[in-house]
């Protein structure tokens, strides 16, 4: 016997083990929780359920009750109570459990149906597995092994329906692999709300397209991929390029805005494939918008910077961290350091310590565009709260207004659905500074100074050097340029705009001559003071627990795949940029609505 | 012994010479007064009078009416909806098509009786589209009525108001079923719902609580306030009461409509009294007896049921009175009315091709079973039939209607998989055979097409 159940909890018997269940819980969820897979195709946890499949038939009985007493009949040889099957089966997805339910998920019965299902469900499919991008992660091929009865009766003629057909920029779908799930029409009606796929024709002619006139075109495309069952979804870009047991997973955060949707990112010999959502039901669901899907391509831009610069000329790390101490030397009392919002906590913690030692102030790049309200937020910086967290900054930077917006190309590519530009700033006060001749030297995180606002003569008014990853106009000019490493190139923390700490971890190693931001930001600070710090996260942790009162308890080994909510509270009183994404509300929308303005 | 006379209520005025679809005809003949009673009575105690009366729906489940009525949800706070299920498709069914050309102020008159009853301030008529004449005939009634105030705002003075529209199908059978009617009301495809929660008594047409009547079932309403609940319920048999109309198709002298009390004729008496029995040098060989969905009967099949005192009796196909119940006893079902006769001259095979073809067609691709399984069906029949037919076919066919039966998510799949499950089941020898007969009926060296 189990304890006396929690108030919201009930007790079911699934294959005559009696369970603990939250109340409205379904059938196939309550299962899982005791490890009993009922097999579906169109239920999906975060979509509404169509019950179409008929994968997921179980039996379901209730104690039978005295219809008097209203109490249940007890069988007189073991004193449990009777059970009242249900004539028919039913699907487990759109039945909640309730309390005392029986639910049987292995007899003859169920075989027989799902054996049924399987069958009807593969008498017209291609059967082109060979060929075909999902086989190795298709619910049809796995269930088929598991629950199919292994041979064909079927002799007559498939049903043919189009290949290969573009229902957007970026998927393609094959009309014959569809089970005709729908999962992917509510996706877009629910979940983006843009209803744009629909089923045509009927009975097994039924075929998937797109309203006339319409394409599916919208940031979160790719997310149909992900969820179709089976290869009728496909994404254009993956197509035909790689076998997915071949690929290496690593997880990973979404680094497009405040929102950290998590990831996966799926390389092969230090090349990276493609990007998946990684289930976080605090953060993203199970979704990820398409733009965060190509930004693995940046790692092979052909401004991508791969060679250590002092004064313009090809250099060596060392010679170049001896350049920038000269400098320190020679600029003391008037260095700034701008900060990024896109460094980890722990490259932001060593910024800190570099300031610190040079007694700099600090600067933070704002990036502020338009929120999508599902999960880009109106803050393009994944980090602003990790900068808060170790103290880099005090305060939030301030956006620039409206009128002189720089749209920033590579996060916020229009081809992929976030058209809105974002608004680079937050160094008005280093400008003036910089004007009034009290800054002369300024190190920068990768952060480019033209692009945040500062102008050609006020560059060429300091030295600067860059710690980054791509080529631009501070890049250009700067006195000693180092370049570094891509998220996907090197592992840390983000703190996003629930100050929930997630980790991303390296999926692919850097480009030669690339080196690790931690690395060269230990080397300066180590310059600066005299004495060593750690450089790699592992020991850098140990440091931050000590010195970040934030982090104290926390143990980076140890961080949970879905992130560890941090107290935000300290900063709770900051204006925000954020307005409403899909797990995210604004504090206080007034404070949001004032940041976008100042 | 003479088989009974038919008793017409609802179809008392069908095919009467010189009676009209206008107006002024029906209030002739008495038309409307039922409604002004309804007005002076109660709303309760008109569905008190529907639920005593007994009267089971007309449209194939035989769902008892007042029931119905009651499982409304009344304390939501949403308007309730009534729609009127004019869409006549079950393949043998042609009663409601004759009601709405002939007698449509009798429909509407029983809409504003059950409309005043459940407190519907809209009501819908849901009308098959290949019935563009009678969509004429009802919007032409609706305006006479409206003019009249027999319906519309200020129903015959009062402060009661209810509109009602006519929607055209677009020509799908799944529209019949009422999850999949309302779906399609609300301008979808006509999906039919999961049930539950979709019950259309709580979460109906825009997710309001709904009654969805057939057009006989709510006609007989009107007949039902005019001689009361408990008179109505003496016709016909105890719980299958009143009258019903009953369609004959196929191999009779006589087909067409007729109405009787239920359970009150049998199945040889309607086919050889009334029908005027097989064509000339034919003998009967099989019926349908409630639309193409229903279980077939061979004749010369003989049932054992169950009395109430615990004896049995055994019945042939000719004595099974026409009554839900016995029907259901008998294994196969009342439904929509629709009596399909095959004599002599049909082979089964072919017989089950048609209806194959019919259900590929019209299955809504929604779920698994009944989507592939019906395609399937249709193509092992029409390979049968026009290509290789293999002595295992027949059950290859029941096993298929096996896996649909029970398994979906609308009746479609048990109206689908019932016809093969019961041809197999009965005319198994003819499936087994047929390979022999196509042989037989093309000999070797015959000419062919090439
Ligand atoms: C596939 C299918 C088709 C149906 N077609 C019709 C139809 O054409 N007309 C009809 O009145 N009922 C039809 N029904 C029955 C309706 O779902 C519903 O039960 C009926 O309209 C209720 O009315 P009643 O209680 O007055 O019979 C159909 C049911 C199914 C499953
Ligand atoms: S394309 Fe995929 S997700 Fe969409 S209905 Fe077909 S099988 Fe389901
Ligand atoms: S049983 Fe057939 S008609 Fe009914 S919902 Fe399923 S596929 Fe559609
Ligand atoms: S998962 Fe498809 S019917 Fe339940």
């Amino acid at each position: 016997m189990i304890a006396p159940p929690k108030p919201d909890l009930i007790t079911v018997n699934v294959d005559g083990r009696e369970i603990a269940v939250p109340k409205g819980t379904n059938v196939i969820e309550a299962a899982r929780l005791v490890g009993v897979d009922v097999p579906h195709y169109c239920y999906h946890p975060k979509l509404s359920v169509s019950g179409n499949c008929r994968m997921c038939l179980i039996e379901i009985g209730m104690p039978a009750v005295d219809p008097v007493s209203r109490t249940p009949f007890p069988v007189a040889a073991s004193g449990m109570p009777r059970i009242n099957w249900m004539p028919r089966p039913q699907i487990g997805c759109a039945t909640n459990v309730a309390p005392g339910m029986h639910i049987r998920t292995n007899s003859p019965l169920i075989k027989d149906c799902r054996e049924g299902v399987m069958e009807f469900l593969l008498i017209n499919h291609p059967l082109d597995c060979p060929i075909c991008d999902q086989a190795g992660e298709c619910k049809l091929q796995e269930q088929s092994t598991g629950y199919g009865r292994g041979y064909s009766r079927f002799i007559e003629q498939k049903n043919v329906k189009p290949k290969r057909t573009p229902l957007g920029p970026r998927v393609t779908l094959d009309d014959e692999r569809c089970i005709l799930c729908s999962r992917c029409i509510r996706f877009c009606k629910e979940i983006v709300k843009d209803d744009v796929l629909g089923f045509t024709d009927r009975g097994s002619y039924s075929t998937l397209s797109c309203f006339p006139g319409r394409a599916l075109a919208n940031n979160y495309s790719l997310n149909t991929v992900d969820i179709c069952p089976v290869g009728a979804l496909t994404s254009t870009d993956f197509r035909f390029k790689m076998r997915v047991w071949f690929l290496k997973q690593t997880n990973s955060i979404d680094a497009e805005s405040s929102v950290g949707a998590n990831t996966v990112v799926w390389s092969r010999e230090g090349v990276i494939y493609r990007i998946t959502p990684r289930r976080n039901d605090e953060v993203n669901d199970t979704w990820l918008p398409d733009s965060a899907r190509e930004l693995y391509k940046a790692i092979h831009a052909s401004d991508r910077l791969v060679a250590v610069k002092v004064n313009g000329t090809d250099s060596a790390l060392e010679f170049a961290v001896g350049a920038a101490t000269g400098l320190f030397r020679s600029s003391a009392g008037a260095i700034a350091v701008v900060g990024s919002g896109r460094s980890s906590v722990e490259e932001q913690f060593l910024t800190r310590k570099l300031a610190d030692a040079l007694e700099a102030p600090t600067h933070l790049v704002s990036r502020v565009g338009q929120g999508d309200e599902i999960l880009i937020s109106a803050d393009r910086n994944p980090n602003v709260r990790g900068a808060l967290v170790v103290g880099l900054i005090q305060a939030l930077p301030k956006t620039r207004v409206a009128g002189d917006a720089t749209p920033s190309s590579r996060l916020t590519n229009g081809d992929v659905g976030v058209a809105a530009p974002v608004r680079t700033g937050g160094l008005t006060e280093l400008a003036a500074q910089i004007d009034a001749g009290r800054i002369k030297a300024v190190v920068s995180l990768g952060e480019d100074l033209a692009a945040a606002g500062l102008t050609a003569t006020q560059l060429a008014k300091i030295s600067i050097v860059y710690l980054g990853t791509h080529a631009n106009a501070t890049s250009a000019v700067a006195k000693v340029a180092v370049p570094t490493l891509t998220v996907f190139e090197k592992s840390g923390t983000f703190v996003n705009q629930q100050f929930r700490l997630q980790k991303f971890s390296r999926a692919v190693p850097g480009p030669v001559g690339a080196t690790d931001d931690l690395v060269v930001l230990a080397k300066l600070v180590a310059a600066a003071t005299g004495t060593k710090i750690a450089d790699e996260i592992g020991p850098l942790w140990s440091v931050l627990a000590t010195e970040v009162p934030a982090l104290r308890t926390v143990t980076v080994a140890n961080l949970p795949a879905t992130g560890l909510l941090l107290d935000g509270t300290p900063w709770a009183v900051l204006p925000f940029a954020e307005g409403a994404t899909l797990h995210y509300k604004p504090a206080a929308e007034p404070a949001a609505a004032g940041a976008l303005k100042s | 012994m003479p088989a009974p006379a038919q008793r017409r209520i609802v179809f008392r005025h069908i095919d009467e010479p010189g009676y009209t679809s206008d107006l002024a005809c029906y209030v002739r003949h008495g038309g409307y007064e039922m409604l002004k009673k309804a007005v002076g009575m109660p709303p309760p105690a008109i569905v008190d009078e529907v639920k005593r009366s007994g009267l089971r729906g007309r449209g194939g489940a035989g769902f008892p009416c007042g029931v119905k009525w009651t499982l409304l949800d009344r304390k939501s706070g949403k308007p309730i909806y009534l729609i009127v299920n004019a869409d006549e498709s079950e393949p043998g069914t042609f009663k409601d098509r004759s009601i709405i050309h002939q007698d449509p102020h009798q429909l509407i008159e029983a809409m504003m009786i059950s409309s005043w009853a459940n407190n519907v301030k809209q009501a819908y008529i849901y009308i098959r589209g290949e019935f563009p004449q009678g969509a004429r005939i009802l919007e032409r009634a609706i305006a006479e009525a409206r003019a009249a105030n027999f319906c519309g705002p200020n129903i015959l003075g009062t402060n009661y108001g209810c509109e009602v529209y006519v929607h055209r199908g677009a020509g799908a059978y799944i529209c019949g079923e009422e999850t999949g009617l309302i779906e399609s009301l609300e301008g979808k495809r006509p999906y039919p719902r999961i049930k539950p929660p979709y019950f259309p008594a709580v979460l109906g047409l825009y997710q309001c609580p709904t009654i969805v009547n057939n057009v006989e079932t709510l006609c007989h309403v009107k007949h039902i306030l005019e001689i009361g609940g408990d008179a109505f319920a003496l016709i016909g048999a105890p719980n299958n009461t009143g009258t019903r109309i009953l369609c004959v198709s196929g191999h009779v002298r006589k087909p067409g409509s007729y109405e009787f009390e239920v359970g009150k004729i049998t199945l040889g008496e309607l086919l050889n009294d009334v029908c005027g029995g097989p064509l000339p040098g034919r003998k009967f060989k099989a019926v349908i007896p409630g639309g193409s969905s229903a279980k077939v009967l061979k004749f010369g099949e003989t049932f054992t049921l169950k009395n109430k005192d615990g004896s049995t009796r055994t019945l042939t196909v000719e004595d099974i009175p026409m009554d839900f119940d016995t029907m259901a006893a008998c294994g196969t079902m009342g439904g929509s009315g629709g009596v399909i006769v095959m004599d002599d001259s049909v082979n089964m095979v072919e017989a089950l091709a048609n209806i194959n073809a019919f259900y590929a067609h019209e299955s809504c691709g929604q779920c698994t079973p009944c989507r592939e399984g019906s395609l399937w069906m249709k193509k092992i029949t029409a390979r049968m039939v026009h290509g290789t037919a293999r002595a295992g076919d027949g059950a290859l066919l029941k096993s298929v209607a096996d896996q649909i039966a029970g398994r979906t998510i609308c009746a479609f799949g048990e109206a689908c998989a019932w016809p093969a499950q019961s041809f197999v089941q009965k005319f198994g020898d003819e499936f087994k055979a047929y390979p022999e007969t196509k042989k037989a009926a093309k000999p070797a060296g015959a000419l062919e097409l090439v």
